[in-house]
């Protein structure tokens, strides 16, 4: 009962937001919807009882990635003035058929599910499960190659999203070893023929 | 017998290459020197052959000197079948041919292609051999075509001028359309006989008279349809209406080719052609009728012409036309023999008129306009006499050659009982009374009469040298004396033998055959036939209305104007080929360049194709925006089609 | 009592605002990555409740790798932005329209 009551407020605040997120005038705005949409949605997985995901949701997304966000929400000088413009008038077709869309999907659950238990409840559980320890078992033996390449691809993202950016400073004073390498004779000595001035 | 015949037609062909190729090497001389040795080799051997055939009675032969190849079962050979008929047309066509080389010696005296005529005149040559020495459909087409070049080559002799152009394009073309009907009348006897030898074809013929062609929903006598097509190419080379329109045209040319091309030997190549197939016409009557009553209209209509012509090669011209109508009308009544006869003697005496009109021209510095001639008779002796020769045996006077001939010819037709003799009848007879017209209307204003030449031209008028005036005496004697030694033998007799073949029914020359009492009373019996008359009664009129009343013919065009233009259109004729044909030739394909071409494939297929694709190319140009919004639109449409799909679709997820 | 399918369906709900919020957007590039956010999001809850309700961990595991992807290319994508900013001193999305064919 009580289980149903939360879903359906948590339900009803993670749509909402999430409508803020796309309707709403100012980026900063926007992306606090999103950390909302976020955070409720991380309560709505701890009713699904996957604690450590909800954790990491709000921990690694909201925590880092929305941060991220903000960071360059802000750091943008953005014209907000322009911004305030609104929907244009194609709107009301992007809304049609994203309803039509809506519609296809709950066609899908409620209508023609083909096989699907859409109305399955949940098995309970047993008092020792751990979500995390189950997870980690998963994680480490059936799919460790998968959590290896995850690894590596983070690598990856922190020196992409660095090189993308990275500007130089003019002036600044560094050695490019290549060229250093690359020297001719030609370029650095050049015999002079001169008299000789004194005997010393 | 074999390299006898090879000579005959390769020697003339030998003296065309060197003179034609070395002409400028060896000179004038040179060049008609190797072309007459040429034809006089041809001329001797070719006289040793008929005598071969005539005299020691030696049997046809047949010989195939190189097969060229054989498909599905079709041999095309080259080969000679020397007959009695082949025997005297070789004769007839190396002597004229070898009177007209040694005649053009002077004539084309002061002509820049000198050497180029003679190596054409000895191509002729050759062309005319080939096609008479014949065993075969296709050699017969060869030489067929063959003759038509060099005509065409001859006629355009000159060729800087522009009617000369006109007129050897004009004798091609309609040559041309003869031709397509020949084509498919060989084309005809090949599906029907499977062959083209004309031993093989002879033999089937008789099978065949009652095939029948399905032609559409009809069905037409299959050797009839056959035979008709090949006459159709008779009409073309014959000039026979309303295929005769290229040879007046063909005056363009040189007097001398004139006389040999279109009097002597190319024009009768199609009545050479109606007697070498008599085998195949023989069963197929429809074509013998077609056959007379052509060559009946031709004979009368185009010798009505010759009376309103004032240049005097066409005068000679039309009378050919005219003439070769006449040789028509006796192979359409089964008379093969006289019409071949008739074909000798008009070679003789219808060349001798050319060479006599040319050296007319010549001696009046190419005048050929007949108002500024006459009373040439004290200038030029030799030439009168030899004309008032030929004349008369063109009218059919009696003695002469063409008295012989004609009257034969006439008196078989009489008797020939198949569709359209009777009309065929007036024609020839009425025709007679018109040549004797036109030739003594030509002769008069020549020859007799007051001078009308200027004064210049008078003083320079002199005979012409002998090697014109040779060739005048030399086709003067037969002219002659033919008629009263071969008409016993060729029309009557045997000298055809199986060259030729008439079935019983028609054959009107046997029946004709049985009051032949020799010369002498055939001669007798021409004073009684109502022919000799007329031929009488017309040269007095022309002797009437052009010495006597000079003023009398114009007096008549002015009353009877309408017929006179009529006949100085030549009935329209030439304005209906000249340019009402080819004007609505050219407006349907004006009419079919506009709407098939412009508008169909260039604008609806090529550039409308191009088109299409631009104005799609167009319209989807405006997917791309640059907009990624837009693009990720694209693809929610496409993903929210594609799960309506999956969700609707009949049957299983 | 809460079945899958309602999860499903809310879990249908946020994805279709999503990729409105894609569409219907004219102003700025960081709504599209936002949006984009939104929709792992959605596809999240989608592996997270199959995952509880069917008893299978993998939806799980499955939902731990798209966050570590997910992260790895807000932070590319917030990079490319910047980049972008940098050159064309704005983010409107109307004026980045240089593949117009």
């Amino acid at each position: 009962m009580a289980g149903t009551l939360f879903f359906y407020t948590l339900s009803a605040v993670l749509i909402a937001s999430a409508l803020g997120v796309i309707t709403a005038r100012n980026p900063v705005h926007a992306v606090l919807f999103l950390v909302l949409s976020f955070v409720t949605s991380s309560v709505l997985w701890l009713l699904l009882e996957a604690e450590f995901l909800a954790v990491v949701l709000v921990l690694v997304y909201v925590g880092a990635v929305m941060v991220l966000f903000l960071f360059v929400v802000m750091m943008l000088d953005v014209n907000v003035a322009q911004l305030r413009e609104g929907f244009t008038r194609y709107a009301w077709l992007g809304a049609v058929v994203a309803a039509v869309l809506a519609a296809e999907l709950l066609a899908i659950v409620w209508w023609k599910p083909d096989g699907l238990p859409m109305a399955a409840t949940t098995t309970p559980r047993p008092a020792d499960y751990s979500n995390t320890e189950m997870l980690g078992t998963a994680l480490y033996t059936e799919h460790l190659f998968a959590f290896e390449l995850a690894a590596f691809l983070l690598l990856l993202a922190i020196v992409a999203a660095i090189v993308l950016t990275m500007r130089r400073r003019p002036g600044l004073k560094a050695q490019d070893v290549s060229r250093q390498v690359a020297v001719r004779r030609e370029d650095r000595v050049r015999l002079v023929q001169m008299k000789a001035e004194h005997d010393t | 017998m074999e390299s006898t015949y090879l000579a005959i037609v390769l020697s003339p062909l030998a003296a065309a290459l060197i003179a034609g190729l070395f002409g400028r090497r060896i000179g004038r001389a040179g060049a008609h020197s190797v072309t007459i040795l040429g034809v006089a080799v041809s001329c001797a051997l070719s006289a040793a052959v008929l005598w071969r055939q005539v005299v020691d009675g030696a049997p046809a032969d047949n010989v195939s000197v190189y097969t060229w190849l054989v498909t599905d079962g079709v041999r095309m050979e080259i080969g000679f079948l020397v007959d009695r008929l082949s025997a005297l047309m070789m004769v007839v066509v190396t002597f004229v041919s070898l009177m007209v080389h040694v005649y053009s010696i002077g004539y084309m005296h002061d002509d820049a292609g000198y050497q180029r005529f003679f190596s054409y005149i000895s191509l002729f040559t050759f062309s005319m051999l080939m096609l008479v020495m014949s065993n075969n459909l296709l050699q017969l087409f060869f030489g067929w075509e063959a003759v038509g070049v060099v005509s065409y080559l001859l006629i355009g002799f000159w060729y800087t001028r522009p009617s000369a152009i006109f007129a050897n394009l004009k004798a091609f073309l309609v040559n041309r359309i003869g031709d397509f009907g020949f084509l498919l009348g060989i084309a005809a006897l090949l599906y029907l006989t499977g062959s083209l030898d004309y031993r093989e074809v002879f033999a089937a013929a008789p099978g065949l008279q009652d095939a029948t062609i399905d032609v559409g929903s009809w069905q037409w006598p299959a050797l009839s349809m056959a035979c008709i097509l090949l006459f159709i190419g008779a009409m073309g080379k014959s000039a026979q209406v309303p295929l005769h329109v290229w040879l007046p045209d063909s005056m363009e040319g040189p007097t001398p080719i004139s006389a040999l091309i279109h009097a002597a030997t190319m024009v009768t190549a199609g009545v050479f052609m109606v007697a070498r197939m008599s085998p195949v016409f023989e069963y197929a009557e429809a074509a013998l009728s077609f056959v007379l009553v052509i060559g009946a209209i031709t004979a009368l209509f185009t010798g009505l012409i010759a009376l309103v012509q004032f240049d005097i090669k066409r005068v000679v011209a039309y009378s050919t036309l005219s003439q070769l109508g006449y040789m028509m009308v006796a192979q359409g009544a089964s008379a093969y023999a006289a019409g071949m006869f008739h074909l000798t003697t008009h070679a003789f005496f219808k060349a001798l008129l050319f060479l006599a009109a040319g050296s007319v021209i010549i001696a009046l510095h190419h005048e050929q306009d007949m108002r500024r001639m006459g009373g040439l008779r004290k200038y030029m002796p030799v030439t009168y006499w030899t004309s008032l020769v030929g004349c008369l045996a063109l009218i059919g006077f009696p003695g002469f050659a063409g008295f012989f001939s004609k009257d034969a010819l006439i008196e078989a037709e009489d008797l020939s009982r198949i569709a359209g003799a009777g009309f065929a009848e007036f024609c020839i007879v009425a025709g007679v009374f018109i040549t004797a017209l036109y030739t003594f209307r030509m002769f008069f204003l020549v020859f007799h009469g007051p001078e009308r030449m200027d004064a210049e031209a008078r003083s320079h008028l002199h005979e012409s040298p002998w090697v014109v005036t040779l060739p005048l005496v030399l086709l003067a004697i037969p002219s002659v004396i033919v008629g009263w030694f071969a008409t016993g033998p060729l029309v009557f007799g045997d000298f055809f033998g199986d060259s030729l073949y008439v079935r019983p029914e028609h054959d009107v020359l046997a029946r004709l055959g049985e009051e032949w009492h020799g010369p002498m009373s055939f001669l007798v019996h021409g004073f009684q036939s109502p022919v000799l008359y007329l031929a009488l009664g017309g040269a007095a009129v022309a002797w009437f209305l052009y010495l006597r009343q000079p003023h009398l013919p114009d007096q008549l065009r002015d009353r009877f104007g309408a017929v006179y233009r009529l006949l100085e259109n030549k009935y329209y004729a030439d304005w209906l080929a000249e340019r009402v044909i080819p004007a609505a030739g050219r407006a349907m394909g004006g009419a079919f360049w506009r709407v098939g071409d412009v508008t169909l494939i260039d604008g609806g297929l090529v550039n409308g194709s191009a088109r299409v694709v631009g104005w799609g190319a167009a319209l989807i140009r405006r997917l791309q925006t640059g907009y990624l919004y837009h693009y990720a639109f694209a693809m929610v449409i496409g993903l929210a089609l594609l799960a309506g799909w999956l969700l609707i679709r009949p049957g299983g997820s | 009592m809460i079945t899958l399918g309602h999860y499903l369906t809310l879990s249908a709900l946020l994805f279709v605002i999503a990729i409105a919020g894609i569409f219907l957007n004219r102003k700025n590039v960081i709504l599209l990555l936002m949006c984009v956010e939104l929709l792992l999001l959605a596809v999240n809850f989608n592996f997270i409740a199959f995952s509880r309700y069917l008893d299978d961990p993998t939806g799980q595991v499955f939902v731990f790798f798209i966050l570590t992807v997910a992260a790895a290319e807000a932070a590319i994508g917030l990079a490319i932005l910047v980049v972008l900013f940098r050159a064309r001193r704005s983010i409107n999305v109307q004026e980045l329209d240089v593949l117009k064919g």
